[in-house]
This record gives structure tokens, sequence and C-alpha cells, in this order.
């Protein structure tokens, strides 16, 4: 399959008074057409730092890109002038958010915002955007849409925003789509019908897509490949297999530990990852990880460890881990 | 229907009988008339045997959360009895429901928003103490705040900070041994690790099991992940739209889901395993849940129950015992209204 993103090195920084937080640290991924991306970390890794970075969304100042490519099409948008890359944002890339509740607009009706991208990047005049509209709410499950266009933001639940979200998302029939935690304020069910919705809709379209989340769950049933991030670095890259089932990374294995399984017979104590995530301002010297990691040696706080290969399409950044599965049977 | 879910014999620490809490909406600024009810729990029965650790699950809105204020009598019902160890709260004066209130604590979702911020960690933890005046003098009171620290895996030297320089798992902590302070028998967890990131949900967790196990404390554990609940749970209830609709052992209730709720339930909590995934049969519910306000006629579930029939719109069913220990509120689990019945 053909390259549709590329991310190489990406860096962004906050210049705050207490001093420089390194929320996304040298990271670098690829994304194939068509393809669905799981990015997984818990909060304060990077992860939607990174998606903002790609869409240059990142408050400047404090926030700033200092280094990487991002080649989106054969073109690095990090590159492009701001006119240029309005043509590209909400049109080639899209994004859905987290919070359905916030980012919508309360004094728009629902009609006006999805109308505005459609004149704007499509050129449409008002009656086709309004019957574009009335369409992509269809598409994504809204009964009566022609009428509901006429609502506002707070005459819809939360799926339902999420859903128009998605409509908006949709609307320019973008090439790729990145969706922030799409799912995390809704209930299960909700995010069931969410989640299959987007999957199908990205299978029709032949849309690729980047879901990033902490839930483990949700990238296990969705993505192909995965993307681990810790402490604004990538430490764990692969198939859903590889990273599942035979993880090279030991902060993977602890989350992995971590989650109760719904499936699970006996009721095993959880294995908890000690200690606390560090301060992005002020990391650890070699592994960022080290302090809480189970199977770290001298090596591990002195020297940071890089991706390497491990597998085919499967990175890790340990230094131990060609001996990994053996300390973690060991270890029990 | 009372005895619902009472377990083997175990002695009953708390009895829930027919539960209801309808909160009134007025409408008028000066002369306020009542509008309409929000039916947020609608007649829940259960009990929780010593030592036993209930789960209660459901979407937002359903009522869990109610219950288990109910229980606490954060709320006074509008009408359903609650035995605690014998005696029925609804009808205890302020005084004495605040002496039981020793024997039951709660721990809340948020650990931002339930410990003052102008309070230190080791009065925050202290508080209670003084309040039900369980320590002679103010050595053996900070001898006992640096316990209950180490209880919950906190350093003692922590005593004098705010909550604000804490983490949301170390606040959670405070907040469980704020809990533990008045050596309760019965606590209510109410989301506790909800707010968490995954590596810290699982200390929590882990915390929260080995002090039951040290204390032979009795744990009702609300929350709406699935998993979480079947992991910590010996009984799982599942809520939904302020009826409970089905309660079993945490093995029977994923090994044999029977309520079409409960099944979509599961279907939709995703496994964090692809080829478990890949397998696995989806339930995708349509719709979303109705409003408490105004809830369905009927089988409250009936707008969104893949195997309604006309009959589901005529009555709420009743938890029925199908099995043992296996209680279920549905008309249609065994071949009801399907041909040949």
């Amino acid at each position: 399959m053909a390259r549709l993103l590329e991310v190489k090195d990406l860096t962004t920084h906050f210049f705050t008074q207490d001093g420089v937080v390194k929320a996304v640290d040298g990271i670098s991924y690829h994304v194939d057409e068509g393809e669905v991306l799981g990015i997984v970390g818990e909060s304060g890794c990077g992860k939607s730092v990174s998606a903002l970075s790609i869409m240059r969304l990142v408050a400047s100042p404090p926030g700033r890109t200092i280094r990487g490519e991002v080649i989106f099409d054969g073109e690095d948008i990090l590159k492009l002038d701001d006119s240029e890359m309005r043509r590209i944002r909400g049109n080639r890339i899209a994004m859905v958010f987290q919070e359905p509740m916030t980012s919508l607009n309360p004094v728009l009706t629902i009609g006006r915002q999805l109308t505005e991208t459609l004149e704007l990047h499509q050129g449409m005049n008002k009656t086709q955007a309004r019957d574009r509209a009335a369409e992509l709410l269809r598409l994504v499950g809204i009964s009566d849409s022609e009428r509901r266009l006429k609502d506002y933001p707070h005459q819809f639940s939360g799926g339902m925003r999420q859903r128009v979200m998605i409509a908006m998302a949709l609307s320019c029939n973008p090439r790729l789509i990145i969706a922030d935690e799409p799912t995390t304020a809704l209930d299960v069910t909700i995010q069931a019908q969410i989640l299959e919705l987007m999957q199908e809709l990205a299978r029709e379209f032949g849309t690729a897509m980047v879901i990033i989340t902490h839930n483990l769950g949700v990238v296990a049933r969705y993505a192909s490949r995965v993307v681990v991030m810790y402490a604004g670095k990538i430490i764990e890259t692969g198939s859903a297999q590889d990273i599942y089932h035979n993880s090279k990374h030991p902060y993977t294995l602890g989350l992995l530990g971590s989650v109760p399984r719904l499936d699970a017979v006996e009721r095993e104590k959880l294995e908890a990852i000690e200690g606390l995530p560090p301060d992005l301002i002020d990391l650890p010297p070699g592994c960022s990880f080290a302090p809480r990691c189970r199977f770290a040696y001298e090596r591990c706080s002195q020297e940071t460890p890089v991706l390497e290969r491990v597998g085919d399409g499967h990175e890790s950044a340990c230094w131990r881990s060609s001996e990994l599965t053996e300390l973690a049977r060991a270890a029990g | 229907m009372a005895e619902a879910a009472s377990k083997d014999g175990g002695e009953a620490l708390l009895e829930v009988r027919n539960l209801k809490m309808h909160f009134p909406v007025t409408s008028g600024i000066i002369f306020q008339r009542k509008i309409a009810d929000i039916k947020a729990v609608d007649g829940v029965s259960f009990t929780i045997k010593k030592g036993e650790t209930l789960g209660l699950v459901g979407e937002s809105g359903c009522g869990k959360t109610t219950t288990g204020r109910c229980i606490l009598q954060l709320y006074k019902p509008t009408s359903g009895d609650i035995i605690f160890d014998g005696q029925e709260l609804t009808s205890l004066s302020g005084s004495a429901m605040r002496a039981m209130r020793r024997q039951m604590q709660v721990i809340f979702q948020d650990p931002y928003g339930s410990l003052n911020p102008r309070m230190t960690c080791g009065d925050i933890v202290g508080e209670p103490l003084t309040v039900h005046k369980l320590t002679a003098n103010k050595g053996e009171h900070r001898d006992r705040v640096t316990e209950l620290l180490q209880v919950v895996g906190l350093n003692p030297y922590m005593a004098d900070r705010y909550p604000h320089e804490f983490s949301g798992g170390q606040r959670q902590r405070i907040g469980i041994a704020r809990a533990l302070a008045v050596n309760p028998s019965f606590i209510v967890c109410d989301e506790p690790v909800s707010a968490l990131d995954v590596s810290i949900q699982a200390q929590v967790i882990n915390l929260l099991e080995e002090l039951q196990d040290q204390f032979g404390l009795t744990y009702l554990f609300i929350a709406h992940d699935l998993s979480v609940v079947r992991h910590i749970s010996d009984r799982v209830a599942v809520m939904y739209l302020g009826h409970i609709v089905e309660v079993a052992d945490r093995i029977e209730l994923y090994d044999n889901p029977l309520h079409p709720y409960t099944k979509a339930l599961l279907s939709a909590v995703p496994i964090p395993d692809p080829v478990v995934e890949a397998k696995r049969e989806r339930i995708i519910l349509t719709g979303d849940v109705p409003s408490p306000m105004n809830p369905p006629e009927g089988c409250v579930f009936h707008t969104r129950c893949p195997i309604m029939i006309e009959d589901c719109k005529l009555w709420m069913p009743e938890l029925r015992e199908v099995s043992t220990d296996h209680w279920v509120a549905c008309i249609r689990v065994d071949g009801y209204g399907e041909p040949g019945f």
C-alpha cells in the first residue's frame, strides 16, 4: 500500500515559565492509504499533541514544533504557509476531537457548522451545501436530517454530537481522519455505535484513520497497526498482533497487565506499574521508563534507548528487548 | 424480590428493598410547581453479604450513583427500605444516622473535587477522627493519621502537603484513607478509578482488594466499566434507567448473560486482544438511553431491545430467579413470545 502520511522526527516543545515541556520528542511513524493506525498511551504521553502538531494546531506560544517533517501525499506540510495549510486542514486531513460537548460552536446551528466547510473547501453554493449536509447527517445515522440541521448542539445528545463531528470530518472526503479519543466521553454502548460507524465509513470511502486513545481494547478491535507512546516518545510500534501477543517493551507489557480483561476466567491480581509517569520538564536520564521498570539495569538510567527492529515491522526502544520475553516469564 | 440475590445463607450486611428516588422537576420562579419527576431509581432491591463485593454497573444516568447515595442517606429516598446490619436507615434521626456513618463510608469518583483544597492531606484524613471523637489526644491522633497513610501506601511525611501537590492516584489514596479512618465495615466505592490512567487504576484496584482482605470490608462497587467491575466483584448487578435488569455471580454473568441489555453491554466492551476481538460477535444497540423524566411505558429497555415483542410495552418485568442466584428482569428469557411457547 502507498504511504499516505509519514511523520519524521517530529518534535514539539512547550516553552513555559517552569521550563521546557518536551511533549513530543522526536517521533516517527507512517500511515498507509486506507489503514487504521492506533496510537496508545496514558495522559500526558504526547499522543494528542502529536496529532495537533500534524494539523499545525498547537497554540504558539507556548508550543512550537521545533524539528521534524510531516510528509502528507508527498509534500512536507510543516513547510506550507497558512493559506496552503488551510486548504489541507479539514479538507484532506480531518480531525475528530475528544469532547463532543465543547468542540462544536454552541451559538451556530449544526447546519451552519456543516455547510461552512463545504462552502469553503468545496466551493458549493448555499443550496448545494445544505443538501450535502443533510445527506451527511443521514450517513452518520441521524434521522429527520433536514429538520435537525436547524438545531443547535445543545439539542443533541453526546453520541449524536459525536456523529455530527464525524459527519463534519467526512464532509470533504478526506484522505485521512485523525480521531483523538473519539469515544472517551461516551457510554460504552454508544462508543460501540460510533466506532463501528467510523470503521464502516472509512472502509466505504477508503479513508485512512489514526485513532488516538488510552483504551487498549478499542485499539485491539479496530487498529491493524499500533504505536505505543510514553513520555513524549514512541517506545514500541508493530502490528496489533505483535504488540498484544509478542510485546518487546516492558511498558507495553505493564499496560496490558494493568487492565482487567472482561473475559478473564480466574480473578488474578492486576500487575500494576509502580510509580508515576515522569515530569515532562524534568525527564530522568536514560530511558524515561527506567524508574518504573521491573527489568531496568544500569545502562537504562544512563543511555536513552532508540527504536530498534525486533521483528518484521516491529520496533521497540528498550535495551533489553531481546531478552524481555524470558525476563517476563521468569518474573511470572 | 426482596431477597433478590442473597447468596447461599451468608449473613446479609445490607438489604435494599424496593428503593425509589424521584427528583422533582419544578417550574416557576417564586411559586414553584412540580411539573414532573425524574425517576432516577425506580424500585431497586438487592442484598450484600458481609465481606462481599457487589458490583453495580450501568451507563451514565442509569441511577447507580443515586442508589449509592440513597444507601448512605445523602439523599432521602422517595420510598423503600434500606436495612443495614439489622437497622432500618430511612427512619433514623439525624444524630443516629451520623453515628451510623461510622459503619458506612464512601469513596468518590473525582479525586480533584472530593478533597478540600485548603486542608492538608493529614487534616483531611484526620477529620473523621475528630468528628467521631475517636482519638483521645493529639499524639494519638497523629499516630493514627500516620498509620492510615501507610496503610494506603502514602508516605507519612506527605501529611503536611495540600491536595494539589498530589497526583490523581495519590489523591484517590487520600480519599481511601479518609474512608478507612473510622474503621467502617461497609464502603460505597463510587467510580473510584474512572478518572485515573490505566497503570494507576490497577494500583488503586489492587489496594482496594488488599484492604478488603486486611479489614474484612464489604463493598458496593459502582462503575461504568464492566471489565473493572467484573474483576473486583463477587456478584454484579446491571442497571438500566433506574432498574436492576440482571444480577448474577461474576462468572455466570459473563458466561451466561440472559438480559438483552447485559448481552449488548458485554459485547460492547472491547477486549484488549486482537485475536479474541476478531472472533467476537457484536450486538450494537441503536439509539440513546431515554430520559428518566419520561421513561418508556412497560419495560424500560424495550425502545432499544433487539428482541422486543408487543408484550414488552405493557409492563416492567420484575426480577426473578431463573437459576440459582441468577436474577433477571425480562419476560423473554425462557422463550416467551416465541412460536410454540
